[in-house]
């Protein structure tokens, strides 16, 4: 954070750190839970 | 200001304000993306006829040939966490990730020129060497940066890094899947290009996960945390050196935690579709026990977090032998399951086992800080992937040679997996002896205070 500003972390930058990787996430797991209802039908 | 000083350790020391909860994230991008490594046999298929395009030519990649790709990459895994652990420790997790992020990325894009001028051995220096390269270094990279921001949390800390590997791949298995239908045409399979795509995508995500790591200011706490005043038995308040853990027992003795553990959870995670189809034969279908396959990868990812978070509350000795004992209970019990024709308790045993696999790999790196200290832990975590490596190659062949032993015997397939089984559960006993013969590093061993300094700095 070398020169950077001072201020903390906002509730939004955490937001969007935590949606950027859980969105991704959840689309995978979403898939895969589908896939695996196959199991039973 | 140049590109390289960016990268350095002193220029990721959080600032006051700085919430902790935003490192977390920041490891998942490296964790999410590495993760594909699971994935990776989605591209064996296509790349075995990337010439006949509808099916396999005389001139296409065997199979077998394929497969080297992904154990390439797992054995380079290994290697460079051993080998640049220390470096990775020493320059911060930043300058890290971004060596990782080129590693893997590179890999990508060096395989997608191997593919377009159809040389294998371009694709086992591209994703095999090159990106394996990269999967180590990512793997260990967030690690002690976040047993560093959650003292009073580190199980949970890193299970949570650790459970984005196992999500990995099931968010990079559908994309590739996409894409090479997207760059696909009739006379053309489309795997370079996926491999462009993802390398790029990949090479952005992780970067982002570079630029908003940081590391604490030293002497940082969690407000209203206080260090217990009397340390526990097995966690240490001081530090081991990182080529000073190999000469400790406990060093040893968790490889062989990891290994026993690893090794009972892969073998079954390589066969599951195949095993419950043959134990189970008529009552689940190829779409079955594929579906079987994807809840064992998500129980593999969720027991990642949740073993890891619970090892905080009942130590991590405590989370290793309910390990083994559970383990060695359900692997006693399947084949039993398997022949009553139980199959919802059959999955249900396969379901745990799998996620105190994934909870091994995400508890394991606290325990080395519980026994080693945070100062090093990154590298000598690195130093104990190996044991994964061992695991990968063991795992696999003992299920494999053993049902084949037990077909070529006579044994019926339904039945073929039950010596397999007790055989698991005897390696969960070594696993549990080891465990139980860890104590606390000798004093010997630990750094003194002013040498520690020497070494870092901060952080």
């Amino acid at each position: 954070m070398g020169n950077e500003s001072v201020r903390g972390t906002t509730a939004l930058e955490l937001a969007l750190a935590w949606s950027f990787v859980g969105i991704p996430l959840l689309w995978g797991i979403y898939g895969t839970v589908a896939n695996a209802m196959k199991l039973f039908q | 200001m140049s590109v390289v000083s960016i990268l350095d350790r002193s220029r990721t020391i959080a600032r006051p304000g700085f919430s902790r909860w935003m490192v977390p994230p920041a490891a998942l991008c490296i964790h999410l993306c590495i993760g594909q490594a699971y994935a990776f046999s989605v591209f064996n298929l296509p790349m075995s006829r990337l010439i006949g395009v509808t099916k396999s030519a005389p001139d296409d990649w065997k199979l077998t040939d394929l497969g080297w790709i992904f154990s390439i990459a797992i054995f380079f895994l290994g290697a460079s966490a051993a080998l640049f652990g220390r470096w990775v420790e020493e320059g911060g997790p930043r300058r890290a990730m971004v060596a990782s992020a080129i590693c893997f990325s590179g890999g990508f894009l060096v395989s997608a020129l191997g593919v377009a001028w159809h040389q294998l051995w371009i694709v086992y220096l591209g994703y095999g060497v090159l990106g394996g390269a990269g999967l180590g270094l990512g793997y260990i990279s967030p690690v002690s940066t976040l047993l560093k921001w959650f003292p009073d949390r580190p199980g949970m800390a890193t299970g949570m890094a650790i459970m984005g590997f196992g999500g990995g791949a099931m968010i990079a298995s559908p994309l590739s899947v996409w894409l090479m239908t997207a760059f696909s045409s009739p006379t053309h399979v489309g795997v370079a290009e996926t491999f462009v795509v993802l390398g790029l995508v990949y090479a952005g995500f992780m970067l982002v996960g570079a630029a908003i790591v940081r590391v604490p200011p030293a002497g940082w706490r969690p407000a209203g945390y206080v260090p217990p005043v009397r340390p526990k038995k097995l966690v240490t308040m001081r530090d081991v050196y990182v080529y000073q853990a190999l000469k400790t027992p406990q060093f040893w003795l968790i490889w062989v935690v990891l290994c026993m553990n690893v090794t009972a959870g892969i073998g079954v995670l390589g066969q599951a579709s195949a095993m419950s189809q043959e134990m189970f034969p008529g009552r689940v279908t190829a779409a079955a026990a594929g579906g079987f396959v994807g809840l064992l990868s998500i129980f593999n990812m969720g027991g990642r977090f949740f073993w890891a978070s619970i090892s905080d509350a009942i130590g991590r000795k405590h989370t290793y032998t309910l390990f083994f004992l559970l383990g060695i209970v359900l692997y006693a019990l399947a084949p039993w399951f398997g022949a009553a024709g139980n199959l919802p308790l059959f999955i249900l045993c396969f379901l745990v086992i799998l996620s105190m696999y994934g909870g091994g790999f995400a508890t394991v790196p606290a325990y080395l800080r519980d026994m080693f200290g945070t100062r090093y832990v990154g590298a000598i975590h690195g130093l104990l992937i190996t044991a994964w490596s061992v695991a990968g190659v063991l795992g696999p062949v003992l299920v494999n040679y053993i049902r084949q032993y037990q077909i070529d015997s006579g044994v019926p397939k339904a039945q073929a997996y039950n010596v397999t089984m007790y055989i698991m559960a005897g390696l969960l006993v070594v696993g549990l002896i080891a465990n139980l013969l860890i104590k606390a590093v000798d004093d010997r061993h630990h750094m003194n205070p002013e040498s520690a300094d020497d070494v870092i700095g901060v952080g």
